[in-house]
């Protein structure tokens, strides 16, 4: 058996890079929406995956059965009105799951909410299953963006296709915005109290429901876009995509301090670039990339339990 | 004490009520339709069959089901098996080896099951496979290759039956694979191959089986990987094999990964062609990614091109199933009809009790039947003797099939 190359090549390691960095900025995405709900009324919405994967199905709900033909295979159609599609549908069901799921349980002891999360997630991907047609099994994603790649001349070339490039911006512009809307509007600085403290909060005027019903829409639809661009980076979705990366999410949170929004994205980008470079230079290769994710979040956590961004826990009356 | 003594009494008219019922159950009435005009008064007996009814094998699986569903309405009305009626009862797997034992035991606990169609993954029967033969139920998997399921794990050097009651109408990896490194190296001349696979039962036998054979005939396997069986984003892995520059890349696995990955690595400008086994061969691929020219290998002759398979096609429209017969159809159509034969000779005029079961095994085993893939009878290992493997290649979104041929045995 010839070995790969032993000395590993430049456009080898630079075409990881780029690998991991697409798959971290997505789950930076979804990540965004643990934290911020984590933030708010310190919950772990386990549920958030599923509404990722939610997300990616009304996107293509949206193609198949609304948009015709031409606009649906026109990209520059068809992207923008998939993503609003795919982020509205992922809003709609954070909102009724914060309403219907977590609101009744606001003041139970902390388990609750969080168990009724995990039922949330099983619920929601049994009715995907039993009530898309065929999410049975995986169902083919068009690419909505322009085909092709970016060789950037190095060694046998390093491919970096138009959709990868999309996914990476989309999710550091969103991730942008969501900073700067937290950290200057009337709105974001009502959440930013809210999380501090929600009776203080409340008594200087803020309606912590309002607060919290926005937190779950704004994670909804970023990981409602998240969803349609998974879809069109992979060409597939399925109702498994949402636990998965969902769990890869959460560890992103956690790993750049839960509740800190610079954080998730941090933590989503490490999460990439570890799973992807692991997978080349570790021993056991691609077989075992995700073992190596999980022994990072160890030893970040045996340092830095609070995470890269985090601060102390604090103590809550 | 009294209620130490109520409980005993109760567990003992419980016992008796169980008796009971395991005595009548043998004689069920008939019930509705399917029987026709035949003699159904010694009551029901039922095919059992298990396979991914659900999830992303599914659409091989239902495929499966409506084959062995054919095969046992036809037999209700030809009157196969006298005095019985014939009912399916069809378990989903969902491809998961656990729960294809669950789906084992449930049936195995049946005294009515005659035997067990099924399973589709290897993976799967090798959990199903001894909960049956420990009941002494026939299991005729269509669809499982994995060599070690009828030669035991030491297949290689010292092939050992491990359940009697275990056959297929499928042939093995061991003929898969070498039969595939013959086309691809030999035929398509690929010499620069990387060899992926997703670590299953079947798709890590099959992998490793080309392997040796490409190797044997003189190509070189310039990378080997794993990737999961649930992953969806293989970037990581083609950028890995991507340096050492192959010409061909051979997957060991099925079509949900197969399909993605053919289109990643056309994605990341390694445009050669992706080649399969059996568990690739699904128009289902073609839309998950599947490109022009990759190839595949199916266990027997493509039934579209056999004349012994026209009447199962024809039958098969005819009866409108929503799902088409797809890759195991017809040999799944076999297996149940090796099945329902071998009950009806086990049987013959008396009735079918636990006793019957060593000779419906021996009339398994004895079996000597034209069936749609060709003549059906199989080796002590409970191995079709039909050798026969197709290679197909992806023409206008579909598998169409290239060459028929066998690969000679060592």
């Amino acid at each position: 058996m010839h070995a790969v190359e032993e000395t590993p090549r430049l456009s080898t390691f630079l075409s990881q890079i780029a690998n991991g960095l697409v798959l971290g900025s997505l789950i930076a995405l979804i990540a965004l929406g643990y934290t911020m709900v984590y933030g708010i009324i310190t919950l772990i919405n386990f549920a958030h995956g599923e509404i990722f994967m939610v997300g990616a199905y009304g996107g293509l709900a949206t193609l198949t059965y609304i948009l015709p033909t031409a606009i649906a295979t026109t990209w520059y159609f068809a992207l923008p009105i998939a993503l609003v599609a795919g982020a509205l549908v992922a809003m709609l069901i954070a909102v009724a799951m914060e309403r219907f799921a977590y609101r009744p349980l606001r003041n139970a002891p902390r388990l609750a909410p969080l168990i009724t999360a995990l039922g949330v997630s099983v619920a929601l991907q049994e009715a995907m299953r039993v009530f898309y047609p065929g999410a049975t099994a995986a169902l083919p994603f068009p690419n909505l963006f322009v085909e092709g790649a970016v060789v950037i001349p190095i060694g046998d070339g390093v491919v970096i296709r138009y959709v990868g490039i999309l996914l990476v911006v989309m999710s550091l512009v969103l991730a942008f915005g969501l900073e700067r809307f937290i950290e200057r509007t009337r709105l974001g600085r009502a959440m930013r109290a809210t999380s501090q403290d929600r009776d203080v909060a409340r008594l200087m005027g803020i309606d912590p429901d309002r607060v919290i019903v926005l937190t779950f829409a704004i994670g909804g639809a970023l990981a409602g876009v998240a969803g349609v661009l998974y879809g069109s980076y992979l060409n597939n979705i399925n109702i498994d995509m949402g636990f998965q990366n969902g769990i890869f999410a959460f560890t992103a949170a956690v790993l750049g301090g839960i509740g800190n929004i610079r954080g998730a994205v941090v933590g989503g980008l490490m999460i990439g670039l570890v799973k992807a470079l692991a997978g080349q230079y570790m021993p056991g290769g691609t077989a075992y990339d995700y073992v190596w994710i999980f022994v990072v979040l160890i030893a970040v956590l045996v340092f830095r339990p609070q995470g890269f961004f985090g601060e102390s826990e604090r103590v809550r009356a | 004490m009294s209620r130490t003594r109520k409980v005993a009494a109760t567990a003992a008219l419980l016992a008796g009520a169980l008796a009971l019922t395991a005595c009548s159950t043998n004689r069920q009435e008939a019930t509705g339709g399917g029987g026709g005009s035949c003699d159904t008064s010694k009551g029901t007996l039922v095919v059992g069959f298990i396979a991914p009814l659900s999830g992303s094998l599914s659409a091989l699986g239902l495929g499966m089901k409506n084959s062995t569903d054919l095969a046992v309405n036809q037999a209700n009305q030809n009157c196969t098996v006298p005095g019985y009626r014939l009912a399916l009862q069809a378990e989903d797997d969902q491809a998961t080896a656990q729960i294809a034992g669950q789906a084992a035991t449930k049936l195995a606990s049946d005294p009515n099951v005659v035997g067990v169609i099924g399973t589709l993954n290897s993976s799967t029967a090798q959990s199903a496979a001894p909960i049956l033969a420990q009941k002494k139920i026939v299991e005729i998997s269509p669809a499982n290759t994995n060599p070690a399921l009828t030669q035991g794990d030491n297949y290689q050097t010292a092939p050992e039956r491990p359940n009697a009651t275990y056959f297929r109408t499928a042939t093995t990896d061991a003929i898969q694979g070498p039969f595939a490194a013959q086309y691809l190296v030999q035929k398509a001349g690929k010499k620069n191959i990387a060899v992926i696979d997703d670590g299953k039962t079947y798709g890590a036998g099959l992998a490793s089986q080309f392997a040796t054979e490409a190797q044997k005939l003189g190509a070189n396997v310039v990378a080997r990987e794993k990737v999961g069986e649930k992953d969806t984003d293989f970037s990581g892995v083609i950028a890995k094999i991507r340096p050492s520059n192959p010409d061909a890349v051979y997957y060991g696995g099925e079509y949900p990964v197969a399909g993605p990955l053919s289109k990643q690595l056309a994605d990341a400008g390694l445009n050669v062609p992706l080649m399969g086994g059996d568990g690739i061969v699904d128009k289902t691929y073609v839309s998950l990614g599947g490109r022009q020219g990759d190839l595949a290998t199916n266990v027997g002759a493509p039934p579209e091109q056999l004349p012994s398979a026209k009447a199962f096609i024809d039958a098969y429209s005819a009866a409108k199933y929503s799902e088409p017969y797809s890759a195991y159809g017809a040999l799944t159509y076999d297996a149940a009809n090796v099945l329902i034969q071998g009950v009806a000779k086990a049987v013959g005029n008396g009735t079918f009790s636990d006793a019957t079961r060593d000779g419906l095994v021996s009339a398994v085993q004895a079996t000597n039947l034209q069936g749609a893939t060709g003549a059906i009878s199989f080796d002590q290992y409970g191995d079709t003797t039909n050798k026969v493997l197709t290679v197909y290649s992806v023409q206008g979104g579909e598998f169409q099939p290239l060459e028929t041929g066998t690969f000679p045995t060592s």
